[in-house]
């Protein structure tokens, strides 16, 4: 159920990582995605990895709960991963290892699948991290804050912010209606469950018509509400929540900045991925 | 001071229709007054309402809020500064996910300073008694408690003016209670001026004075007793007395002498005299 | 039907650290023909609880048998109960949907009885449109988005009625009426109470409409009820209702008023009742002086 500001997937603790500067944490998280694409060979890759495992102990977010945001899109990394084992395009060194109608499987492509299932799975984790410490409240406010330069190309910043802020207001709210609304015409013996697909979305009309007219009272009252609070637009508007960046924001910036450097140098020392064995050899 | 006047004022929601919501009301209200608007759905209540903050604007005639003209697009904004309004459905009129958020939508849109703002919420919060609810989250509180921050929401503009919108309608009665009770406390001692619109009889006995509204037209205006005593006027209206009252009522129609009465407290009052009298 | 609910539990997003008790246990017997009342905070369970009647919510905990249907039992037929049992929920207008009333109305028919024909349908919705006081003529082709207030609630209220339920139960149904418009409602729900629809229940938090209107009445707390009886019953115990935060109706405070000042009146704590009662003291003692 969504049915508090904490949906989604914000997992309530106290934390070095949950006391972070939300705005922090976007920049860390788009490091974090470039050092992910940055890493041409598997030992960048693990340095991610190693990385990563650090951010989830200092986050106190339970490994489960992290990998449960896999869940939801383990689906799409498998069918990306087989697409790329099977419609592998470069060029192979060795003799392929499947080669039957149309299908070929290389060793190259067999390593270029793992690499990209690898980079898809850190780059989920990483991301569900932000969304795991971070309320959606925050989220929005570091956001708001991180686009304010682009005011000057007049870029609607407050009013992005403003609705967003508003929708997930109402997210529970309309929730709640939803429910209530499928309950009322279950009542009136509205069947939701069976039938196909089309009979399915026909069945969902009884709700979705009230629902739809329900927000838009709900609108209709809210820009009341704001009229008559003396809401007009981003002029002359001050702002009472102010974001604090603190050593910790800091010391994140410092961790991402070193992992992306080690990336860089590991890169240039050990070369592409597919030289697995002679980059193990050089390490010793 | 006079803080609301109606001169003659006329309203339609038709462009040049002929169907008034608002017909030719003429009224005023004085500053600290405590004033209930009562009527039947559709009876142009809201209306009034809305045309004191300039929501919506007469079609004819003349709405001034502390003598500044409603139709005066550059006053606009002062008047809703001095006349706040709270609504009917408590789940509407939140714009945040945490309550201080909410309460400082208001002071942020007129531009305070962050350091007053705080202040303000403070001083809001702790005026409808909701203080240690301050980083709580709005869906998760109760009717009654949901429209005791929209009220903080509209004290931390400071507003002279507080209206509201049939703000007890949607409330269990422990809602309504806490709602009452805040703005009579607003009223007592601050000195606010508070217009209530309600079809609740009992929650208009708690005001100065009583305003009935019929078919757009102000048609009752006067202390609160003093309307009920006119049942049979009252009833013209489809207005129906508050249910103490109707008792009485019966008795005396019965030929019991008690006096008149509105509250349990009264009736039982009245009762009591009237069976140990001789 | 007659409703039986022996130690109903439940519990809202179980195992979630939001986890909450709605029902803890609840016992509770309303016979057919009556017109019951249900009082109780917001969140003491009732709602809970009526929604378990025509299995919106599915039984996880406890007993409970409506006329012969066993919701225990997996294969108790849920949609043909829930044709007999009808529910109207709060500000039922929030749920009208079709493009016109007549399709509105018809909506419970056509899912409950897909056998009946065009011109029987019609026949039905006309009787539920008049049953709450509209004419079907003038509203049939309308849309109900298009009415007032509580011509649209009347309409959500046929709908819910065009089936004929046996037991209707309605929460909070007059939330948000003017006073006469409330008055209304209930002449309305007494006019269908007695024919076709044996048993009414109302979820109220309004104590003068339980006194006025009901035969019995339960009082929810805490997901169990805390006292079950006719209003009289209910309200003789007023100091309870009081510490469980609960109002009571003007009749009930002004009969505890007087009762402190040694006066005694039993009533059923109705208006008209209370005002007999009354008089009739007031008529003994002006027959004492008169002697």
């Amino acid at each position: 159920m969504l049915n508090d500001v904490t949906f989604g997937q914000y997992y309530p603790a106290k934390s070095f990582v949950h006391n972070m500067d939300p705005r922090a944490k976007i920049v860390l998280v788009i490091a974090f995605i470039v050092a992910i694409f940055l890493a041409k060979n598997f030992f960048g890759l693990a340095a991610v990895f190693a990385a990563l495992v650090f951010m989830v102990l200092l986050s106190r977010v339970p490994f489960g709960r992290v990998l449960r945001s896999i869940k939801m899109i383990l689906f799409v990394i498998v069918f990306t991963a087989v697409l790329n084992l099977f419609f592998y395009a470069g060029e192979s060194a060795y003799e392929p290892l499947v080669d039957w109608w149309i299908f070929t499987i290389t060793y190259e492509s067999v390593v270029n699948m793992v690499f990209l299932a690898l980079r898809l799975f850190l780059l989920v984790m990483g991301t569900s991290i932000l969304t795991l410490t971070t309320t959606p409240v925050a989220l929005t406010d570091g956001i708001e804050s991180l686009l304010t330069p682009l005011k000057w190309i007049r870029f609607p910043v407050h009013e992005l912010a403003l609705i967003m802020s508003i929708a997930l207001r109402f997210i529970p709210t309309l929730t709640d209606e939803t429910n209530r609304i499928i309950a009322a015409q279950k009542a009136r013996g509205a069947d939701f469950e069976s039938g196909g697909l089309i009979k399915r979305a026909k069945a969902m009309l009884p709700v979705l018509i009230p629902l739809l007219v329900s927000a838009f009272r709900r609108a209709e009252d809210l820009g009341d509400a704001m009229d008559a609070r003396c809401y007009s637009g981003a002029k002359g508007r001050t702002k009472y929540k102010k974001l604090v960046f603190s050593w910790r924001d800091l010391l994140g910036l410092l961790f991402l900045g070193g992992l992306i450097t080690g990336i860089v140098f590991l890169n240039l020392y050990l070369g592409g991925k597919f030289d697995i064995i002679g980059q193990i050899a050089s390490l010793f | 001071m006079e803080a609301v006047r109606f001169d003659n004022v006329k309203f339609s929601y038709e462009e040049d229709g002929q169907d008034y919501a608002v017909n030719g009301v003429s009224l005023s209200v004085e500053e600290g007054e405590f004033v209930a608007v009562l009527g039947r759905n559709g009876s142009g209540k809201s209306t009034l309402a809305k045309l004191i903050n300039a929501l919506l604007v007469p079609t004819e005639g003349k709405v001034t809020v502390f003598g500044m003209d409603t139709l005066d697009a550059k006053m606009t904004f002062e008047i809703r500064k001095n006349a706040g309004m709270v609504f009917q459905n408590p789940d509407n009129q939140t714009v945040a996910s945490v309550v201080e958020d909410d309460v400082a939508f208001g002071p942020e849109n007129i531009g305070v300073p962050r350091e007053e703002i705080g202040k303000r919420i403070e001083f809001a919060l702790d005026a409808v008694g909701m203080q240690e609810f301050r980083h709580a989250t709005p869906s998760r509180l109760s009717g009654g408690q949901k429209q005791r921050v929209a009220i903080a929401g509209v004290l931390a503009i400071l507003p002279k003016i507080m209206i509201l919108d049939e703000s007890t309608a949607m409330l269990d009665p422990r809602g309504r209670r806490e709602v009452m009770e805040v703005i009579k406390r607003l009223n007592r001692e601050r000195g606010m001026t508070v217009i209530l619109i309600t079809h609740f009889m009992d929650e208009a006995l708690q005001a100065d004075r009583a305003i009935v509204m019929h078919r757009g037209e102000a048609v009752m205006d006067g202390p609160p007793e003093e309307i009920f005593a006119r049942s049979e006027e009252l009833e013209t209206y489809n207005l129906t007395l508050p249910r103490a009252a109707a008792v009485c009522k019966a008795l005396q129609a019965a030929g019991m002498p008690v006096n008149n009465a509105f509250t349990a407290e009264e009736l039982a009052e009245a009762i009591c005299a009237s069976l140990q009298r001789g | 039907m007659r409703i039986v609910a022996k130690g109903l539990t439940y519990t809202y997003d179980p195992k979630s650290p939001f986890a909450s008790h709605a029902l803890n246990g609840v016992d509770l017997t309303i016979e057919e023909g009556e017109f019951y009342g249900i009082i109780g905070h917001t969140g003491s369970g009732k709602s809970t609880f009526v929604q378990h009647l025509n299995a919106l919510i599915r039984l996880t905990g406890g007993s409970l048998r409506v006329g012969d249907y066993d919701l225990a039992d997996k294969k108790c037929k849920f949609i043909e109960l829930r044709s007999k049992v009808g529910m109207v929920f709060q500000y039922p207008e929030y749920q009208l949907f079709a493009e016109t009333v007549e399709k509105d109305v018809a909506f419970g028919l056509k899912n409950f009885r897909k056998d009946m024909g065009e011109e029987e349908r019609a026949a039905a919705v006309r009787e539920a449109l008049e049953t709450v006081g509209l004419s079907y003529a003038e509203m049939e082709g309308r849309s109900p988005f298009e009415l007032s207030g509580g011509q649209k609630r009347r309409v959500a209220i046929a709908g819910v009625i065009v089936t004929k339920p046996e037991v209707l139960i309605l929460d909070e149904p007059a939330a948000g009426l003017d006073p006469l418009g409330k008055q209304e409602l209930m002449e309305l729900l007494h006019r269908i109470h007695g024919g076709w629809c044996k048993t009414v229940v109302i979820v109220s938090h309004d104590m003068d409409e339980i006194a006025e209107n009901c035969t019995r009445a339960a009082v929810f707390s805490e997901g169990r009820v805390a006292m079950e009886g006719t209003p009289a019953e209910i309200f003789a115990r007023s100091e309870e209702l009081f510490a469980l935060g609960l109002d009571v109706p003007v009749t009930a405070r002004c009969a505890l008023l007087l009762k402190e000042r040694g006066i005694g009146i039993e009533t059923d704590y109705t208006c008209r009742d209370f005002a007999d009662k009354v008089l009739a003291l007031w008529r003994a003692k002006e027959g004492g002086h008169a002697q």
